[in-house]
């Protein structure tokens, strides 16, 4: 066996490094030098998206295929392993102040080390070429979730959440594996590549309930309506900083191995098949879970309708299914990370320091903490999608990504999501409104967050402000997706 | 040529504005101010560095073995990539007429940052409020307008146009709490934003049909061998030649789309650089501190449609007619503000109407160059005369800023027989009247000398009208110079608060700038800027038959003022009852200002804005509430849904997975 193929799984392997350091320290420090950890890891893994971002920029990477084709990398897989592993470290530090508090003494390892585990299996699914890998790495992306999401043991709505992710995770799986021994059954392997060539082009019944049931357990992931349902129990009972991790990185990997699979084992059947699954579950996705958004009044449960719709215009990028997309999808998980990252700053420090994470409770808040009020509200118009903040540029490069297909279906599609941009505007506005313009009495007295909460909501405010006008992202991303693998499975 | 002195050029402005913006509050007046200052500095060394450079240093980049002047992208950077072709850059260009550029904003730039710290305090020394913001505009409008003449495509240019538009918004309301004030700037933003309008679609209509935003691929063509450099081609480039000529070009409304996009380009240049009829926010905008008059509403933002113009020069060649148009609407305009500039009261109005007057002879210096006339001696002159009024007329209005400053009023009528009082001012000011009366040997005379003689190489007409606006010039000048510092002594001149010359942060930008006017005449301009790059000697053709007659007409011009107003007499008086209705059009600007109101007010008001309003109440607003309630009642419809037990949830999930598997395979079958 060459063992040098290991080097090309180097993203991995440091991660793994990361992982046993963390889990030395843990295991190994004396209780006194415990109350490092937290620092510690973020420290690991700030160096480890360092390192990654200057490998990604300086060398280039071409495609690499190891272990018989079961793993690749490559350019734009390096590099979206980079933007999850900036959101981490945002939601690590976010996380140190809630990691350190009384009641994680003797727990706070385990939280590490089960997110380092899920951000692992996330690298898997991305890179994988060959189903076994995948399912290996959505389970891995997917079981340990529950755990953390059930983290608040003492409160009863933290185990409420995890019970139901756990069932509608262990169906969905059952769900996603139907679909792959469908697919095993038409075309004998479960390589990618032997997969794209056994049923290019050539549709069956059984193949076609293979797409959608594949669509439906990695739509349950990404929350797509209506595989959606489990989102916003969960988001409300778990931690604030697992619910940031949930919605952010989980989502944007998935997303993006997503459209690897679509692509890669399902591309010669886009227009045939999966294109029109894709359209209806957009529109579903993006129209649900803003008229869901429009009547919360929990700010976690509200930004987890917030996160669907925004799923939904994630997938734009897929639909799209040419480069621009690719490279559109990307910046707009990247901005995503931020703009969400923000917001949830705000409310893991609100609630770190009094508890309240209703919007009613907001009210005034720019009366008594003017900064973290000014945070939320660029957070709320970064993802609302108003110029001159990334988000505007994120969705307009996704849409233009979706647009370049050119048939009238897309334009619709892009005309609904449109639409559906202004009933958004709505639901984030009023938690503008609810902070700068009521009158009524505050409830949040004024508070002085913790060092590393307002690190952390430096770090998404910055990407808010400048990603967007920074233009060499985005066309860094453009020129990568230009010469990834993805080019020769699209139509054009 | 390394990129970090460009880049510096505009980051230190930049940051200027950032850092005394967001700081300026905590530091002390005199802080600020003298941040502001140095950083200007510093660009300005930078600047003439990189001019001297370009000018001088005879790099292959910059100049080709035939002498000729090249055009150099020093760097240009993708901003914005919507698809393959459509991309957005942002650049630092170098050229002739940028070089240039690039010493003229940083000259006035920094004396009105050096001037303004005298300035900005009362007489007891007092800073005014709000002194960091107007440091922090200052370096604002430095960075747009040095971004704006660096620009390498046209949508740059556009970007840092509506940014120095911006500023100047900024900086005439800073008095924000004067009602004036703040309507003028109002009238300023809206009136240029409307001429913008047509600049923008003339920008889209052009880069449609030539699929660029390039300048360099539009007027030049790239030099062999060299990166980035490129030579300017009097003959367009074959690519876009093509395009616009022949059978197939392109027509709209019976004139050539080329025509079109140049004229509505043309039309934003108008607005900036305030030619009739959107000349109307120009005079108000003196509502702005003076050192603001001085930089953006004299010297630099104003002749930004003049360089607008120069810049897409080859372009306009092509097009005869476009060439006309801005021929006669700057003959136009000259000759209407100097007309008006007789007869303000106002010594700011008097600059302000000399100012548009003076842009006009550059408009139409460029109107009517040609190839065959001396070899677009018209271009050279035109740019010649941009340089040297940007000097005087920032002295003169820099001096008008001393004297308010001492008087406490904008009208000659409270001022009268200052020169004893303020010797520094008296004399600068004089020095800045002769030279753009034109008197031989300061700037404005060769300047103006030149330009005048293209247009007599184009026609006689245009040549006569021309002389008889540089008379008039030369009259309100020295009208608005002897009303100053002459006619009557007044009587509250004594004690303490007689009015005295200014501090030297004031005094020495005076008296750089008019050393700069007596001898800025003498720069072998030619040889720097010419519109091929070639150099051109004027020398060789300077014609003294025109050169004698002008001056002849601006002596007995200045004669006829000392006649007038040198001495308290009645002569004035005469004169205005002699002719009244020609005086009553004159102070009232010819009407303009209410011929404006009641289009606006009368028509545009009563028979679009209404019916639009209550469309816009009923139809439109009324759509989006059916669509709120729309979107509120399905919410509500929709609740059940998530009904919290997870039986549910699985149930939907399931259902959900197969109905989309099962209506693609009915769809299939």
């Amino acid at each position: 066996m060459d063992y040098s193929q290991f080097l090309i799984m180097k993203q991995e392997i440091a991660l793994l490094v990361v992982f046993l350091l963390v889990f030395l320290y843990d295991t190994f420090m004396p209780r006194s030098a415990q109350k490092g950890l937290p620092v510690c890891t973020s420290v690991l893994m700030l160096i480890l998206t360092v390192a990654g971002c200057l490998d990604c920029c300086l060398c280039s990477t071409d495609n690499q295929v190891a272990f018989g084709g079961m793993y690749e990398t490559s350019a734009i897989i390096s590099a979206i392993k980079n933007i999850l592993n900036i959101g981490v470290v945002i939601v690590l530090i976010q996380s140190i102040k809630w990691a350190n508090g009384e009641f994680m003494i003797m727990r706070r390892g385990e939280f590490y080390e089960l997110l380092l585990v899920t951000l692992f299996g996330m690298y898997l699914m991305i890179s994988a070429r060959h189903f076994l890998v995948f399912v290996i790495g959505l389970e891995c992306a997917s079981l340990p979730l529950a755990a953390m999401v059930a983290f608040d043991k003492n409160r009863y709505e933290s185990h409420e959440a995890a019970v139901k992710y756990i069932l509608t995770a262990v169906f969905s799986s059952a769900i996603f594996m139907m679909g792959l021994s469908f697919v095993y059954g038409v075309a004998g392997s479960l390589y990618f590549a032997n997969i794209y060539t056994a049923i290019y082009a050539s549709p069956s019944i059984m193949l076609v309930m293979a797409v959608a049931f594949v669509i439906a357990g990695i739509g349950f992931k990404l929350s797509l309506v209506p595989f959606h349902l489990w989102t916003a129990d969960v988001y409300q009972g778990a931690p604030t900083s697992v619910t940031s991790y949930l919605s952010v990185i989980s989502k944007g990997a998935t997303a993006f191995a997503f459209l690897v699979v679509m692509a890669q084992v399902f591309g010669s059947l886009y227009t045939i098949v999966w294109e029109w699954m894709l359209y209806a579950l957009i529109i579903l996705t993006i129209t649900i879970g803003n008229l869901f958004a429009i009547r919360q009044r929990n700010m976690k449960r509200f930004l987890a309708f917030s996160s669907i719709s925004q799923a939904g215009y994630i997938m734009l990028g897929v639909i799209a299914y040419n480069t621009l997309g690719v490279a559109a999808m990307m910046f707009y998980i990247l901005v995503y990370i931020f703009s969400n990252l923000g917001a949830f700053g705000v409310i893991g420090a609100i609630e770190n320091a009094c508890g309240k994470v209703s919007m009613d409770d907001y009210r005034g808040l720019y009366k008594t903490n003017p900064r973290l009020a000014f945070t939320m509200m660029l957070a709320m118009f970064s993802l609302a999608g108003i110029p001159p903040f990334a988000g505007f540029f994120s969705k307009f490069f996704i849409f233009t990504g979706a647009l370049q297909g050119g048939s009238i279906a897309i334009y619709v599609l892009v005309l609904i999501a449109l639409i559906n941009t202004i009933v958004s505007l709505y639901y984030y506005l009023l938690v503008v409104k609810a902070m700068f313009i009521s009158e009524e009495e505050c409830v949040i007295l004024p508070f002085k967050s913790a060092c590393s909460e307002r690190l952390g909501m430096w770090i998404a405010l910055f990407g808010i402000i400048f990603l967007g006008l920074l233009s060499p992202v985005y066309s860094t991303l453009i020129d990568m997706a230009s010469v990834s693998q993805f080019g020769m499975y699209f139509l054009n | 040529m390394s990129i970090t002195i460009p880049i510096l050029i505009l980051a230190i402005p930049l940051f200027m504005f950032i850092f005394l913006g967001l700081c300026g509050k905590k530091m002390s007046h005199l802080l600020a101010g003298t941040l502001g200052t140095l950083g200007m500095g510093t660009v300005l060394v930078l600047a003439y560095s990189t001019a001297f450079n370009y000018f001088f240093s005879g790099d292959p980049l910059f100049i080709n073995e035939a002498g000729e002047r090249l055009q150099y992208i020093v760097f240009n950077q993708t901003w914005l990539q919507f698809t393959e072709n459509l991309t957005i850059s942002l650049g630092f260009f170098l050229d002739p007429i940028s070089a240039m550029m690039l010493v003229v904003i940083t000259t006035i730039s920094f004396m009105v940052h050096l001037y303004s710290l005298g300035y900005m305090r009362d007489h007891h020394g007092v800073f005014e409020k709000g002194f960091q913001r107007f440091y922090a505009f200052l370096s604002l409008f430095s960075f747009s307008m040095l971004g704006l003449v660096v620009a390498t495509n046209i949508f740059q240019m556009y970007i840092f146009w509506e940014l120095v538009g911006a500023s100047s918004y900024l900086l005439i309301g800073f008095y924000y709490t004067k009602p004036s004030a703040v309507s003028a700037s109002k009238k300023a933003f809206i009136v240029t934003r409307f001429a913008d309008l047509g600049f923008l679609i003339g920008i889209l209509v052009l880069s449609y049909y030539t699929g660029t935003f390039n300048f360099t691929d539009l007027t030049s063509v790239p030099v062999a061998g060299l990166e980035n450099v490129y030579q300017v081609s009097l003959s367009t480039p074959e690519s876009v030649l093509s395009i616009f000529q022949g059978s197939a070009a392109p027509m709209f409304m019976g004139a050539s789309v080329l025509t079109w996009a140049l004229v509505l380009i043309f039309m934003g240049g108008m607005g900036k650089s305030a030619m009739m009829p959107l000349h109307i926010w120009l005079p108000d905008a003196m509502e702005g501190p003076t050192p603001v008059s001085a930089l953006i509403h004299a010297a630099t933002m104003v002749v930004a449609g003049v360089y607008l113009v120069a810049r897409l020069f080859p372009l306009y060649l092509m097009e005869n007619s476009a060439l006309v148009i801005i021929t006669v609407v700057g003959a136009l305009t000259a000759f209407y503000a100097a007309m008006v500039a007789c007869a303000q009261i106002d010594i700011k109005r008097v600059l302000a109407f000399s100012t548009i007057s003076q842009i006009a002879f550059m408009m139409v210096s460029l109107g009517v160059a040609r190839p065959e006339y001396h070899e677009g001696l018209g271009y050279m002159a035109s740019m010649f005369h941009l340089f040297t009024h940007a000097m005087f007329k920032a002295l003169l209005f820099l001096g008008a800023g001393a004297l308010i400053h001492a008087i406490g009023s904008n009208d000659y009528t409270a001022m009268h027989g200052l020169r004893k009082y303020m010797p520094i001012t008296h004399w600068t000011f004089l020095i800045g009247c002769l030279a753009i009366a034109g008197i031989i040997p300061f700037s404005g005379f060769f300047s103006k000398d030149e330009i005048l003689s293209a247009c007599g190489n184009y026609s006689t007409l245009v040549y006569i009208w021309m002389s008889l606006v540089a008379f008039l010039t030369a009259f309100y000048m020295f009208r608005l110079y002897y009303l100053i510092f002459w006619w009557k002594e007044h009587k509250v001149h004594e004690g303490h608060h007689a009015p005295h010359d200014q501090p030297w942060t004031m005094s020495l930008p005076l008296i750089i700038l008019a050393a700069v006017s007596v001898v800025a005449g003498f720069i072998p301009f030619g040889k720097l800027v010419s519109w091929n790059g070639e150099p051109y000697d004027f020398m060789a053709h300077f014609d003294w038959g025109v050169a004698s007659i002008s001056l002849i007409l601006a002596v007995v011009a200045i004669a006829l003022a000392t006649v007038m107003y040198r001495k308290e007499n009645p002569l004035p008086d005469k004169m205005q009852a002699a002719l009244p209705a020609l005086w009553k059009w004159c102070h009232h600007r010819f009407y303009w200002d209410e011929l404006y109101m009641f289009i606006t007010h009368k028509i545009i008001f009563n028979c679009i804005c209404r019916p639009l309003a209550w469309f816009d109440r009923h139809i439109i607003d009324g759509t989006m509430d059916s669509f709120a309630i729309l979107t509120n009642k399905a919410s509500e419809a929709i609740r059940p849904l998530q009904s919290g037990q997870v039986q549910m949830y699985v149930w939907i999930y399931a259902i959900g997975a197969i109905l989309l598997g099962g209506i693609t395979i009915l769809c299939l079958i």
